[in-house]
């Protein structure tokens, strides 16, 4: 039986427009974007070379974060991902939590659906909701947004790097985009991330 | 857990934090235990406790964007979870050190064990990660360095097994 959640079919944020107003203002913040629709968005957004798009090893996004966060302690760190990416990670909620990064944010762009092969739903239109394992694993905030002023008031945060790890869920609608492809090239992205933090590519 | 030359992991340690590692990646492993003991208290390390092995490549990679070392300690049976996420590793050309205790290949007790340890080789092979295997105690300080330079100097991604034989028999 299919029962999709109220809160997707509810659902009116255009992704897009979301991940353009928690970009809009960035600062220093470094940016890792889980694989499909999330990078496309980021990259729409405006490319930077302190993004870190994924293209694959799905389920790693918010650990790739983790790492990048301990890391950079200074610099605050906002992972951009979807429900189906972070799905496949829930274990890394747990591993996060307990890590405590103040400077890590998480936000998972739910539309219920594993859009990359072909909408079908997810486990969050099936009432899994991510920010509530978050809120049990111990994240000193997780949210679950549905309107552009929710969005607004949590850009603020995620240029933060004390209080952390946060999450928040943003309902978005359900409808493909026109893809806007970042490079693929990993050696690249990675050694213009490396050079933008001042490391020398050897 | 008996070990041959019970200094090994001081040794292990020490080399580690010689070439500056800073970030150390584990599961709880008895093979691993007095390792991992060691990081724990050492307040410049950043240990992260991982509920599946795969975590830890992702964690390495990222602490590598942003400038830090990353040792993951593994068991064998934990390489098999990490197939996929070494694509990372592969596409991006990450450094990737990884310290894999052997199961299932030395007077093993449970036959679970057996197939990940024989497959443990050809699928780090698979995905582009070279193995440098440690039978005695008296290898692990030269091989334990050599695998950190190709790591972190030469760009690799190298994993040292460490032989079951060494890490002496699990008592039942």
């Amino acid at each position: 039986m299919v029962v999709v959640g109220d809160a997707q079919s509810s659902a009116k944020l255009d992704r897009r427009a979301v991940v353009r107003e928690l970009l809009r203002q960035r600062g220093d913040m470094l940016v890792v974007t889980g694989l499909g629709s999330a990078s496309y968005d980021v990259f729409d957004a405006g490319d930077n070379e302190a993004n870190f798009y994924l293209w694959g090893a799905m389920g790693s996004a918010a650990l790739v974060g983790l790492g990048l966060a301990l890391a950079q302690p200074e610099r605050p760190v906002a992972v951009i991902t979807g429900d189906g990416e972070q799905l496949m990670g829930m274990g890394g909620l747990a591993t996060i939590a307990v890590k405590r990064p103040g400077n890590l944010s998480i936000v998972v762009l739910d539309n219920g659906r594993f859009g990359e092969t072909g909408m079908q739903l997810s486990h969050t239109a099936y009432g899994v909701d991510l920010h509530r394992v978050a809120d049990c694993a111990g994240f000193p905030l997780s949210l679950d947004l549905r309107t552009m002023e929710q969005v607004r008031e949590l850009q603020p945060h995620l240029l933060r790097t004390e209080g952390g790890p946060r999450l928040a869920t943003i309902r978005i609608v359900a409808e493909a985009q026109k893809r806007a492809l970042p490079p693929r090239d990993g050696v690249y992205l990675k050694n213009r991330f490396r050079r933008h933090l001042g490391f020398a590519v050897s | 857990m008996q070990a041959t030359d019970g200094r090994w992991p001081q040794v292990i340690y020490q080399v580690l934090r010689a070439g500056n590692v800073e970030q150390v990646v584990y599961v709880p492993d008895a093979g691993h235990g007095a390792l991992i003991d060691m990081m724990l208290a050492d307040e410049r390390v950043h240990t992260t406790l991982l509920t599946t092995e795969e975590e830890g490549i992702a964690i390495a990679s990222g602490a590598w964007l942003g400038g830090q070392r990353t040792a993951l300690l593994t068991q064998s049976s934990g390489v098999g979870n990490c197939i996929n996420t070494l694509s990372l590793v592969a596409n991006c050309r990450f450094p990737l050190l990884m310290l894999v205790t052997m199961r299932g290949e030395w007077a093993e007790f449970n036959p679970w064990q057996v197939p990940m340890g024989a497959a443990t080789r050809p699928v780090l092979a698979a995905m582009q990660v070279k193995t440098l295997p440690v039978e005695t105690a008296a290898d692990i300080e030269d091989t334990v360095s050599s695998a950190m330079m190709l790591a972190f100097e030469a760009g690799q991604a190298v994993a040292v097994l460490l032989s079951q034989r060494m890490l002496g028999r699990k008592e039942w």
